[in-house]
């Protein structure tokens, strides 16, 4: 059981970029790559994880306390933070190009200049 | 490309993928064997150094602060993308929504729902300004807080109209609260360059009861700034695409 949080990340993105690749629909698409964004984390906090140890916070336990990696925590942080601005941004993209071309299929926008 | 070749050069790649993920697997030191030691370093002075008891906290707006710099400005970024890309184009125009279709019954917000998300604006305003003044203390932030206190214009549009939503959260307070919280962050950073420390070196008083809300100097400070923001920045988003859905009409008339 080692490796099984690795394995989860591996099929998170795996599931998430096969969302990608064989979508039909741009709303579908960005929710897709949230999904594969979701497997970062897991893969964060399990490469920070040690076994038995606290959370890095110590407010109500010693400084000596053995805890876990906090700089992969923030750094979950900033993906979170990240993959919301990167979500707003392209769901507005997809408004216009709804807007723009009537359809929200990649396949047939794909076929559309402009 | 058809769907089917697609999805055939998609296995390809998937193929490769994993067995060079597997291959990695192997060179990883195992779950919950994190082998430092950065992570226990840190953990080890970052009460000392910062006064912060959230280590997490401590690295974000502290150690790796320049980074956090980087990444609140992302987000800044991003809300000006979406107002840019979501703006009235040429041949648009706003209209209030009203009802097309007029032989539809459409119910009005039911009571329970106005009084459930007015009883929670309230409290989640509470919340989310407890969240990001505790940076320091527990897990919490700035950027949580943030989020939080953008759900309060949410539940504001719930339980009312999209035109309450705006009188509560006008686009000029949003953008120049968002511009404070920008700002704000980034002056931090500067003071410090002013007195001859480092950007974003800690300049203020650290306190002394680590943990406490007066304690741990700039990270509280720059805690605050970014709740603006993200609070500011999340408002501004939701704003914008409700917008769309509500207000802006194809054609002149």
């Amino acid at each position: 059981m080692q490796f099984f949080p690795f394995i989860v990340v591996g099929w998170i993105l795996g599931i998430g970029l096969y969302g990608i690749v064989t979508s039909r629909h741009l709303i579908h698409q960005i929710v897709c790559l949230i999904v594969v964004q979701s497997s970062t984390y897991v893969l964060l906090l399990g490469v920070g994880y040690v076994t038995g140890a606290v959370a890095p916070y110590f407010y109500d336990v010693p400084v000596r306390t053995p805890a876990v990696d906090p700089v992969v925590q923030a750094l979950a942080l900033t993906d979170v933070v990240v993959e919301a601005a990167v979500t707003a941004l392209l769901l507005s993209f997809a408004i216009q190009a709804h807007k723009r071309f009537g359809t929200l299929d990649p396949q047939e926008l794909a076929s559309l200049k402009g | 490309m058809t769907p089917t070749q697609r999805r055939w050069v998609f296995l390809a790649g998937v193929a490769g993928l994993v067995a060079f993920y597997l291959w990695g697997l192997l060179g990883l030191p195992g779950f919950g064997n994190y082998p430092g030691p950065y992570g226990f370093v840190i953990n080890r002075v970052a009460v000392a150094q910062t006064n912060a008891t959230g280590v997490v906290s401590a690295v974000n707006f502290d150690y790796r602060g320049f980074d956090t710099v980087g990444e609140e400005f992302i987000l800044f970024a991003a809300a000006a993308g979406v107002a840019t890309v979501l703006r009235r184009l040429r041949g648009e125009r706003e209209r209030p929504a009203v009802d097309e279709a007029a032989d539809r019954n459409v119910p009005p917000t039911s009571g329970a729902v106005r009084m459930v998300a007015l009883l929670f604006t309230g409290p989640l305003v509470v919340v989310g300004w407890w969240l990001a003044s505790h940076a320091q203390a527990n897990p919490s932030g700035g950027f949580q807080g943030g989020v939080i206190l953008a759900t309060t214009f949410i539940l504001i549009y719930l339980s009312g109209e999209f035109l309450v939503f705006k009188r509560f959260s006008p686009v000029d307070l949003t953008d120049a609260v968002e511009a404070v919280g920008a700002a704000g962050f980034a002056a931090v950073g500067v003071s410090a360059v002013a007195m001859g420390l480092p950007y974003l070196q800690d300049f203020l008083p650290l306190g002394t009861v680590p943990g406490a809300v007066s304690s741990s100097g700039t990270i509280a400070l720059i805690s605050f700034f970014v709740g603006l923001e993200v609070a500011a920045a999340f408002t501004l988003i939701v704003g914008e695409l409700l917008e769309q859905t509500l207000l802006i009409r194809q054609g002149d008339g």
